[in-house]
């Protein structure tokens, strides 16, 4: 309990402090998620509401596959990258190990089945008849399928709110190919980790605050965007 | 009532080896109201699907305004079609938005033309409602204003008023009358009522399993058709 309160006061004092080694990695930590969650969701919402929406014969497999990606293993994504990564690999070239932009990419593979699977599930949920209905009152084929986006809308924000729930809060993608650098790839997480290895646990708990409540405000807004357009 | 905005010939529309359209000949005059009748399953619903170019016939001709239409029908010509069907599908919002829908899509001004279709259909009080609240004949009202705020050149009906009360049944018949007396719609209801179809109609025609039996003007249908299936329909003998 004394850790714990001690900690609550820890996180006031540094985010009233304004710490700049702290804004640092909030900044990145939000840069590297928000960047990750934007590129998942500009390519997960339309592949989701493609496998929806299309008659692929294949959905089963497919359907599989997604929902295997959203059990995905953050360490084993972490791996994976790596070794792409790594100077070795395939993509070694590009010289990302060890950066932000790594991170990223690790965390799109964590966020795209999430943001797909779930955006597929909320499509196939909505009433079959309505894409009938809008054809009919002269709906081209890209407004069929936003008017069916739409009635989908509350379980594709919570498809978003899934991923970015996923990737904000992993810790084992981003520490095996951001490396902990600090002032370089130290977010959230990984400091989290640090600072519990080196018994500064008011630290680590303080940060641990500062990562709820980003994410709690995150939620919040993302929940209050799905009130606006939500009706009932 | 006079020149032929839809042609069919030889439509056929089958589902692998079942075959629910088979249509030898129909003609729609611009400005009627036809009426379709027939049991379940005969083949209405899905007669009103290739006229408003949902589907694709499997083999024959379906002409509108004189254009044979082979393949997918343009955005124009399928812009001037409309259904309104037995189930109204409305969309998760207002029922003004619900209304105004059709007109967002062709991009035309919203304001006033929602306004008036709404006072014409009785609802103009529930503008702001969310359209999943609606009783069933307040939804069906919904969709009906939707479908005539585009001022469409062709209003399909599909079964629009079952289990409709009789109270929300004369509100439709009574708007689908007038729209079409005063803007010249030509109306092809599919109904299982032949009181309404007797009510609504210039012409009816009876459907039994796929197949047109007879079209004629109302008076004649009820009164002195010449097929004894027709004659049995009307009756109100098990015909199939």
């Amino acid at each position: 309990m004394g850790d714990l309160t001690l900690g609550l006061a820890h996180a006031v004092r540094l985010i009233l402090s304004a710490d700049p080694a702290l804004m640092e990695i909030i900044l990145l930590t939000l840069r590297v998620s928000g960047l990750a969650l934007a590129i998942s969701t500009l390519v997960g919402v339309p592949v989701g509401a493609a496998l929806g929406l299309a008659r692929v014969r294949a959905r089963g497999l497919i359907t599989a596959l997604l929902y295997t990606g959203m059990g995905l293993p953050p360490v084993v994504v972490g791996l994976f990258v790596y070794l792409m990564l790594s100077r070795s690999g395939p993509l070694g070239v590009l010289g990302w190990l060890f950066t932000p932009n790594a991170m990223v990419t690790a965390q799109v593979i964590i966020a795209f089945p999430l943001v797909s699977g779930l955006t597929m599930t909320a499509v196939q949920s909505v009433d079959p008849a309505l894409r009938l209905q809008v054809r009919s009152l002269g709906a081209t084929r890209v407004q069929e399928v936003w008017a069916v986006l739409k009635e989908a809308r509350i379980g594709v924000v919570a498809a978003i709110v899934a991923a970015f729930g996923g990737v904000i809060s992993e810790v084992g993608a981003v520490m095996l190919v951001g490396g902990n650098i600090e002032g370089k790839t130290r977010v959230l997480t990984t400091a989290i980790v640090l600072d519990t290895r080196t018994g500064e646990f008011s630290l680590a708990l303080a940060l641990g605050i500062i990562l709820l409540s980003l994410a709690f405000l995150a939620n919040v807004a993302m929940l209050r965007l799905q009130g606006m357009t939500n009706i009932e | 009532m006079g020149d032929v905005i839809y042609r069919v010939e030889n439509l056929r529309k089958a589902y692998g080896e079942r075959v629910v359209v088979d249509i030898q000949q129909l003609e729609v005059r611009r400005g009627e109201v036809l009426a379709l009748v027939g049991p379940s399953g005969a083949g209405k619903s899905s007669l009103l699907r290739l006229l408003n170019f949902l589907e694709s016939p499997t083999s024959g001709t379906l002409a509108y305004e004189g254009q044979t239409l082979t393949g997918s029908a343009p955005l124009d010509v399928r812009r001037q079609v409309t259904t309104v069907f037995q189930r109204p599908v409305l969309l998760r919002s207002n029922v003004r938005e619900n209304v105004a829908y059709g007109l967002r899509l062709r991009g035309w001004r919203v304001n006033g033309r929602v306004t008036d279709m709404l006072s014409r259909v009785g609802l103009e009080g529930l503008s702001k409602s969310p359209a999943h609240k609606l009783s069933g004949g307040e939804m069906q009202r919904v969709a009906l204003a939707r479908a005539l705020v585009i001022d469409p050149t062709v209003l399909l009906l599909d079964e629009p008023t079952a289990n409709l009360d009789p109270y929300n049944v004369g509100l439709i018949e009574e708007i689908v009358r007038q729209h079409n007396r005063e803007h010249g719609t030509t109306v092809v209801l599919v109904t299982h009522n032949v009181f309404q179809a007797r009510r609504l109609a210039h012409r009816v025609g009876l459907m039994l399993s796929g197949r047109l039996v007879e079209v004629a003007d109302t008076t004649t249908f009820f009164d002195s058709p010449s097929d004894p299936r027709t004659a049995a329909f009307v009756r109100g003998d098990m015909v199939y």
